[in-house]
């Protein structure tokens, strides 16, 4: 019977570790060194970061990337970054107001002649997109397209609580440094850039495709351009994504210093909070649900034993 | 419900004139009060009720789900979110139906498994059992179906690969699929399908499983020791209030496993890429099923030779459907007389085996076929260059030198000696290590799957001799009782 019981709870642990699919040849992400603050059962996102990563965004990734399930609103609600207790509907919330009306946006309603207006948006309005369809902004990034980041930190990872925003942090601050890059002229007479790797199997030259960048937590496929060993090719793959994150890239409103770690580190919170906003809520209700079935088992454990002490089996 | 005379006394005038127009009180009464139950069940015998728990969490949250949700490939994806972001409580509803989904197949594989280890299935509960494979049958596409509906990466591959199955039977393949898509591929026209289906699924099983319940109260309950009961005074117990609170208090429990999940880990257990929009021009790198389904699609891979006319896509197929239809044959397959485990120490081994098998299917279908199943054993692969000599002649020479740089040098240096002999269409590749893969561990698990049921089965029963079965439940209680108090004074 132990040993019926030992493999049923394998079932169980297994099913869970089974589900943990590794990631094709790519360099596993990390979180950063400390953590993150949201992690675990009591972790709460840190809003000053949050707050931080939303100026990232707005004034790097905005340009290329959409939020098109947030809105502003979204901004001052509970559990979000600005939110305040003053202004229980995040509608009023000054903050969110200025926020949206600083982007101007094409309004979707026409105006009496049947055009669209450019307006400044409102608080009720999603998130101003950067291009007015696809193709435009495959046209403006090499063909290839920057995807929305509305939950960008759901769609990456292995669904472990933080995989995703580790995924984004790793990403973004995992770009080789320029002076790994080097240029040579290639046969045609171009330019081509290329990283050079010394360690003990992983021994050649990796050439970077004009318009695309190397970086080793990117899934994808780095074989074709490796001169090298072809049993030990570098981990990771090559995206249309140049660094964004250079030292100083934006001016922190609090006076954060701006390194390449804390910006990815804030915008990677900050997308954590957007692909799930209500994560706060969910994990404030998951102690009191579980006290209450545990009080509810003991009471039961204890009606069983009395109901059942007059009974052999 | 038969089964045993009914105690039901109607207590008063209106419960004593509806006994006698609908005697619905009596109903309840007989099967779920003084319904005699054997008193040696153990929690193993608890997940049935779970079921019961697990399908109406499922019920309840999708019709929620439903009043918010739309089926339309360009609404689809964000209504799910919206129902997480702006549906007050819709996250809980939505995280309930999706880890739901996953306890409800966790507690079926034990409620199965309990069934086979204490012979379930045997005479006189065959009619149960094959009640349970058609529900365990519906609850797979249910879940197939309702998987397509937020309208991910892999609600839609993931659909592709299965559907394309249909295509490899001959003569109506193509048309089956058609019918089942709506149309030649997977289109708006498909999630509308499989949303209306998926609603009406779950009270089809809620059906069948009130006539498994009936086909459970005809016989009454097995039980771990596997005889019948023989009297109904010393072998069994009431329902209420002995088996309503020893269930209560393990559906509790499996509660708290299921509410950590949903409040902790609501998606550890689903696959990141079905939160990418679906895009039918961009196929995942891996599609794979749920966790639940990875043993049958490990089945499915794992025949890649053809046999005579047979073309191995479509033995994968009729392997993957069989491995859940002998599950019906299974009451005629087992032909010990003994039902018990416990009494039959042969089969038992066979059993955990079984078990194991299982599990390591599951494991074959979340990797990669490929892969080797112990990274450590496998050799290092070779260095292989090919190239066209300026004569026209091609060739291929091998370098397997033991430190793995030592090839590399050898076969660049060679490469590098070729070109400047002029040969052409020079190249450096890699030879993979003959190794044992997933691929082959899959083949072999397959193989002791079927055997186990169609052979190991119903030798077992004509040739084991098993242990002495007690006299009684009552007897095999006090032998028990009295054999744990030895123990305890040891
Ligand atoms: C100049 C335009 C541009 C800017 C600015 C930009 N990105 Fe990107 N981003 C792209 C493009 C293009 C891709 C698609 C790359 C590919 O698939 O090859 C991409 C892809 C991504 C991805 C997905 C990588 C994957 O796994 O598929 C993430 C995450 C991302 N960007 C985050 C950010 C963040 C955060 C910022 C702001 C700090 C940012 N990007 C700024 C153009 C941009
Ligand atoms: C929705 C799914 C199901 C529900 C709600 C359900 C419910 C129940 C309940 C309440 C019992 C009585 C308690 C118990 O013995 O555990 C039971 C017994 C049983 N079930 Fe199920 N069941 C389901 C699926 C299945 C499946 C998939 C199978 C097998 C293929 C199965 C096979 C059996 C058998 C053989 C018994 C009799 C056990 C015995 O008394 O020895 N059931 N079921």
């Amino acid at each position: 019977m132990t040993i019926f019981r030992t493999l049923a709870a394998g079932l169980g642990a297994l099913a869970l570790t089974l589900s943990a699919q590794a990631a094709g040849g790519a360099k596993h992400a990390h979180a950063p060194d400390d953590g993150w603050p949201f992690a675990g059962p009591v972790g709460q996102l840190e809003m000053d970061s949050v707050q931080r990563g939303y100026q990232v965004y707005r004034e790097v990734c905005s340009s290329c990337h959409g939020m098109d399930l947030l809105s502003y609103r979204n901004l001052g609600e509970k559990g979000g970054p600005y939110y305040d207790p003053a202004y229980p509907n995040a509608n009023d919330n000054p903050m969110v107001k200025a926020f949206a009306a600083s982007d101007e946006i094409l309004d979707p309603i026409p105006n009496d002649a049947g055009d669209h207006d450019y307006r400044p948006a409102r608080t009720s309005d999603p998130f101003r997109t950067p291009y007015a369809n696809k193709q435009a902004a495959r046209a403006a990034n090499g063909g290839a397209l920057p995807p929305d980041l509305s939950v960008i930190t759901k769609a990456r990872g292995d669904g472990a609580d933080g995989s995703g925003a580790s995924y984004v942090f790793s990403l973004l601050s995992g770009y080789p440094d320029s002076d790994e890059i080097s240029t040579r002229t290639g046969d045609d007479g171009l330019n081509v850039n290329y990283l050079r790797f010394n360690e003990e199997h992983l021994h050649g030259t990796l050439v970077q495709p004009a318009g695309q960048y190397y970086n080793p937590y990117f899934s994808g496929d780095t074989g074709a351009q490796w001169d090298g060993d072809p049993r030990h090719v570098p981990e990771g793959g090559f995206l249309a994504m140049a660094p964004q994150l250079i030292e100083g890239r934006v001016e922190y409103i609090d006076g954060t210093e701006a390194s390449v770690e804390q910006m990815a580190y804030d915008v990677a919170q900050f997308l954590q909070w957007a692909g799930d906003p209500k994560q706060e809520q969910r994990k404030a209700l998951g102690l009191p649900s579980i006290l209450y079935l545990l009080l509810l088992a003991i009471l039961l454990w204890f009606s069983y034993h009395r109901i059942w002490r007059n009974v052999d089996h | 419900m038969s089964g045993h005379e009914s105690t039901y006394k109607p207590g008063n005038a209106f419960t004593k004139w509806l006994d006698s127009r609908l005697p619905i009180i009596r109903l309840a009464s007989d099967s779920f009060i003084d319904f005699p139950t054997p008193k040696n069940l153990n929690y193993w015998y608890t997940f049935g009720g779970i079921l019961a728990i697990c399908l109406a969490i499922q019920i309840i949250t999708g019709v929620i789900l439903a009043m918010h949700y739309t089926p339309d490939v360009t609404q689809a994806f964000a209504s799910v979110e919206r129902i997480m972001r702006d549906v007050p409580f819709g996250w809980l509803m939505r995280n309930i139906h999706t880890v739901g989904a996953s306890m409800f197949f966790l507690a079926v594989y034990i409620h199965m498994f309990r069934g086979l280890y204490y012979g379930s299935h045997k005479a006189p509960r065959e009619v149960l059992w094959l009640l349970g494979c058609v529900i365990f049958f519906l609850m797979i596409a249910t879940a197939f179906l309702g998987y397509m509906l937020p309208w991910g990466q892999m609600s839609l591959h993931g659909a592709n690969v299965i559907v394309n199955l249909f295509g490899a039977i001959p003569l109506v393949g193509e048309s089956i699929k058609a019918w089942l898509l709506g149309g030649p591929s997977i289109g708006n026209q498909t999630l509308q399908r499989f949303f209306s289906l998926h609603y009406l699924l779950p009270f089809m099983i809620a059906g069948v499983v009130i006539l498994h319940i009936w086909a459970l109260h005809v016989p009454g309950n097995g039980n771990p020791e596997g005889v019948e009961v023989k009297d109904v005074e010393k072998d069994t117990v009431p329902f209420h209030p002995y088996y309503t609170v020893k269930d209560g208090f393990a559906i509790v429990v499996f509660l708290i496993i299921f509410a950590v999940l949903v409040f902790y880990l609501p998606n550890v257990l689903g696959h990141a890429d079905n939160y990418i929009e679906a895009n039918p021009l961009i196929t995942p790198s891996h599609i794979v099923p749920e966790w639940y389904m990875l043993p049958f699609y490990a089945i499915l891979r794992a025949i890649t030779f053809d046999i005579g006319p047979i073309q191995a896509k479509l033995l994968g197929v009729i392997a993957m459907f069989a491995s859940i239809g002998v599950l019906f044959l299974l009451p005629w397959l087992d032909t010990s007389k003994v039902k018990s485990m416990r009494y039959r120490p042969v089969a038992r081994q066979f059993f955990f085996a079984f078990v194991a098998a299982g599990l390591m299917l599951g494991w074959c279908g979340a990797s990669n076929p490929d892969d080797p199943v112990f990274p450590s054993l496998k050799g290092a692969d070779a260095i292989v260059v090919e190239f066209t000599d300026p004569d026209g002649t091609k060739g291929t020479v091998t370098f397997k030198e033991k430190r793995e740089i030592d090839a590399y040098e050898a076969g660049d240096a060679f490469q590098e000696q070729k070109i400047a002999e002029g040969a052409t269409g020079v190249t450096l590749g890699t030879q993979t290590a003959k190794t044992f893969t997933f691929l082959h561990l899959a083949q072999i698990l397959t193989g002791f799957y079927f055997a186990y049921f169609l052979i190991i089965l119903p030798l077992l029963g004509l040739r084991e001799t098993p242990k002495d079965e007690p006299e009684s439940i009552h007897k095999a209680v006090l032998a028990g009782k009295r054999g744990s108090a030895a123990a305890a004074t040891e």
